[in-house]
């Protein structure tokens, strides 16, 4: 079995803060900014080694993961990141953040699809900076092939054929099922400990969040192929659809107020917050 | 060809060990250290994420990652807690170390492996209650007896030495007189359950309250011929060249552990609101705070240069002295301004300033105190 899983590079999400707009506000800047694999797309990596895990605990995948991304070429840092976690190769494609949109990102993924041939596209629910959460159901769409969006809990038989998909959707979950290939887009749920069954490696016990990159994995990685595409040599259309007009900040929080009496909060609750 | 840029692999190592030391570490370090506890919990999980071993080769179950590497990962958990720092740090530098350098190949077949996964720790006892500074006060003594030798004398303070994880320590003693009528020195792998070992763990530290130290007495304890660690003779300078490779991981400690006092400074005094504003807008705080960030700048650069050297094959001890003074001497002032900086809530045990403050003094004291760094600085510049 073979599982395409996207990965966007963001700013550093636990420094979002330090994110500044450009003095015209039409970009944001990213000078100073530390990368990171978007957490949903390491979450994705993650879901992926866990249904191709073994049941022997031989640390062998029963498939192959690959992971993809469209960025510039210093990506290539996040995507290494991605092989050390285990997963087996990558493919860069070089491509610049403002001249993006969903359409395009999931144009590009279907071109991919069409020369890799896997069986399960496993995407990220969205990406943290941009936040559209459109380009899996994009894909799922332009490929004309089954999706499960916001995945919190993916059980897959034995064979490797469908998965079994617990959504996680307005106040409670909803299980679907699909077949292979299919689209999946992953929420935060699915890299719990229990998040992903596999009917092999049944039992085991996950740590709370994605692996880490372990030493080993790190010098492994190293020796690990990424192919390197331009949107040209898989013939994307590149037109944008999305234009950004502008970015401002969001306004600064105002300070809390220490209230005396349960009383006054419910009160405040009911006539200022009227969320009871 | 002068680069200061990491490889994609260093960086992806720190990245990854700040996650997990920020993930892993940092929530349990205060409590750990309020009842100075070890925790063998997460020394197996520092192994499994590869952090013992990192110089050694891969068929002896390392990473073969690098000094420069090693340095960074010890930094990085150092900016979190300096307890498990020194865990690491020693148990690559002073346990793992002399046995792959200087261990015959079935000490390292042995040995190697298991201390590589971080599923047991080794020891390297040198300092004893009569010889600290100056390790010719060594009275531990080694005496043949057919193939065997029998070990009487005693240790003290030896990390990692009385744990559930501990193996085997690396024990110097005095084998006789050389030619010259000086001591002759000789080490000695001493696996943890030989008879007539008696290692109790030492209690009432001030910094390092969750790493493991540890008292070693030897009671005409009895050790095969095969114990001894390279050749008779050999234990003088195999200390030196162990301590000179520690100096690299210690200053990395100093290093990482100014990083985390300053980060936590430099967050407190924009958040902290006195006379309507943050203190951080004040100049005598926003100075200290640029001299701290200063410093450490010229201790990462120093060190790494070390590391660098050491990487090069080329002499790297005069800078490994002179970054384990440096990078301890700045730690001290910034975990002392960092403190400063906190006021009043500084110095209580919830703000992590408190633990950095009290881990910072051993650095200038451990592995060579600065009054001896600064002895071996001197004869490198040839006074
Ligand atoms: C937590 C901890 C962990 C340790 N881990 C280990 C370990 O794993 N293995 C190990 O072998 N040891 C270990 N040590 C011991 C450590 O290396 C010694 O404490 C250190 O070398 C200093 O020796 P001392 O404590 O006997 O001090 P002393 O040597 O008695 O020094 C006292 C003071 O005198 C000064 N002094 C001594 N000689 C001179 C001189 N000639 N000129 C100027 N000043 C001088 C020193 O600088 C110091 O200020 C550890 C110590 C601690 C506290
Ligand atoms: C053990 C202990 C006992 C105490 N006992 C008493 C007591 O009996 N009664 C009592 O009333 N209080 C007591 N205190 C409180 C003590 O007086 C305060 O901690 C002290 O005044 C500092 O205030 P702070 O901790 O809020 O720090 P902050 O005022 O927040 O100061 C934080 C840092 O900012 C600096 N700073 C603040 N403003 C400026 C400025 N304008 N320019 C430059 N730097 C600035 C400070 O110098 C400091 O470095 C005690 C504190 C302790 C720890």
């Amino acid at each position: 079995m073979k599982i395409l899983v996207t990965m966007k590079r963001v700013a550093d999400p636990d420094n979002a803060n330090k994110v500044k707009i450009s003095g015209d506000g039409t970009q944001v800047t990213s000078e100073g900014l530390e990368w990171k694999p978007n957490p949903f797309d390491e979450y994705g990596v993650e879901a992926a080694l866990r249904i191709l895990e073994d049941g022997v605990g031989s640390g062998k995948l029963r498939g192959e993961v690959v992971v993809v991304t469209i960025g510039p070429e210093e990506v290539t840092q996040q995507i290494r990141q991605c092989l050390a976690m285990g997963a087996d190769r990558g493919i860069l494609v070089s491509g610049d953040d403002d001249k993006l949109d969903a359409m395009i990102v999931a144009r590009t993924m279907a071109k991919l699809v069409e020369k890799e041939q896997p069986d399960l596209v496993i995407m990220g629910k969205q990406a943290v900076d941009g936040d559209s959460n459109q380009a899996s159901q994009m894909l799922a769409e332009i490929l004309g092939w089954p999706q499960a969006t916001f995945a919190g809990h993916v059980e897959v038989p034995e064979d490797l054929s469908s998965a079994t998909v617990t959504r996680e959707v307005d106040g409670g979950a909803a299980k679907v099922k699909v077949a292979f290939p299919a689209v999946l887009s992953v929420d935060l749920r699915i890299v719990t400990p229990t998040g992903v069954n596999n009917n092999v490696a049944a039992g085991k016990d996950y740590q709370e969040g994605p692996r880490y990159a372990s030493l080993r994995g790190i010098m492994k990685a190293k020796k690990k192929p990424i192919d390197k595409l331009t949107l040209d040599d898989l013939g994307v259309d590149r037109t944008l659809q999305v234009r950004t007009v502008s970015f401002t900040q969001p306004a600064a929080r105002s300070a809390g107020v220490i209230l005396e009496t349960v009383q006054e909060l419910v009160q405040k609750l009911q006539d200022e917050a009227k969320v009871l | 060809m002068l680069s200061f840029e990491l490889t994609d692999e260093q960086k992806i190592l720190r990245d990854t060990v700040r996650d997990f030391a920020q993930n892993e570490i940092a929530p349990v370090a205060q409590e750990l250290d309020e009842k100075e506890q070890f925790s063998v919990e997460l020394t197996r999980k520092m192994g499994e994420l590869g952090l013992f071993g990192m110089f050694v080769s891969e068929e002896y179950g390392g990473t073969e990652m690098g000094y420069i590497a090693y340095v960074i990962a010890v930094e990085e958990i150092a900016r979190v807690d300096g307890s498990h720092a020194a865990t690491i740090a020693a148990g690559n530098s002073l346990g793992i170390g002399p046995i792959y350098y200087f261990g015959s190949e079935d000490q390292k077949k042995k040995y190697l492996p298991d201390l590589c996964e971080g599923e047991t720790l080794a020891g390297f006892g040198l300092t004893e209650p009569d010889a600290g500074s100056d390790a010719g006060g060594s009275k531990t003594t080694a005496v043949r007896d057919g193939d065997d030798w029998i070990i009487n004398g005693s240790k003290i303070f030896i990390t990692n030495a009385a744990n559930p994880l501990t193996s085997v320590t690396v024990v110097q003693t005095v084998t006789g007189k050389n030619d010259k009528g000086r001591k002759e020195y000789s080490c000695f792998l001493v696996p943890a359950d030989t008879p007539g070992l008696t290692a109790n763990e030492m209690h009432g530290k001030l910094m390092w309250r969750s790493s493991n130290t540890a008292e070693l007495f030897f009671d005409d304890m009895r050790v095969p011929g095969n114990a001894l660690l390279g050749k008779q003779g050999e234990g003088f300078h195999q200390m030196l060249e162990t301590l000179d490779g520690g100096r690299l991981s210690i200053a990395a400690m100093g290093l990482g552990g100014a990083q985390g006092a300053y980060e936590k400074a430099l967050a407190y005094s924009q958040e902290r609101k006195q006379f309507g504003k943050p203190i951080c807008k004040n100049q005598a705080i926003a100075f200290k705070l640029a001299n701290m960030a200063t410093q450490i700048e010229a201790a990462r650069n120093m060190l790494y240069k070390a590391c660098w050297q050491r990487e090069q094959k080329q002499p790297f001890q005069k800078l490994a002295a002179m970054s384990k003074l440096f990078c301890s001497e700045i730690f001290r002032y910034v975990a002392s301004e960092a403190v400063q900086i906190h006021g009043g809530y500084g110095l209580m045990k919830e703000y992590d300033v408190e633990r950095f403050f009290r881990d910072q003094k051993l650095l200038e004291i451990g592995e060579g105190t600065s009054e001896i760094q600064r002895m071996v600085i001197s004869r490198y510049i040839g006074c």
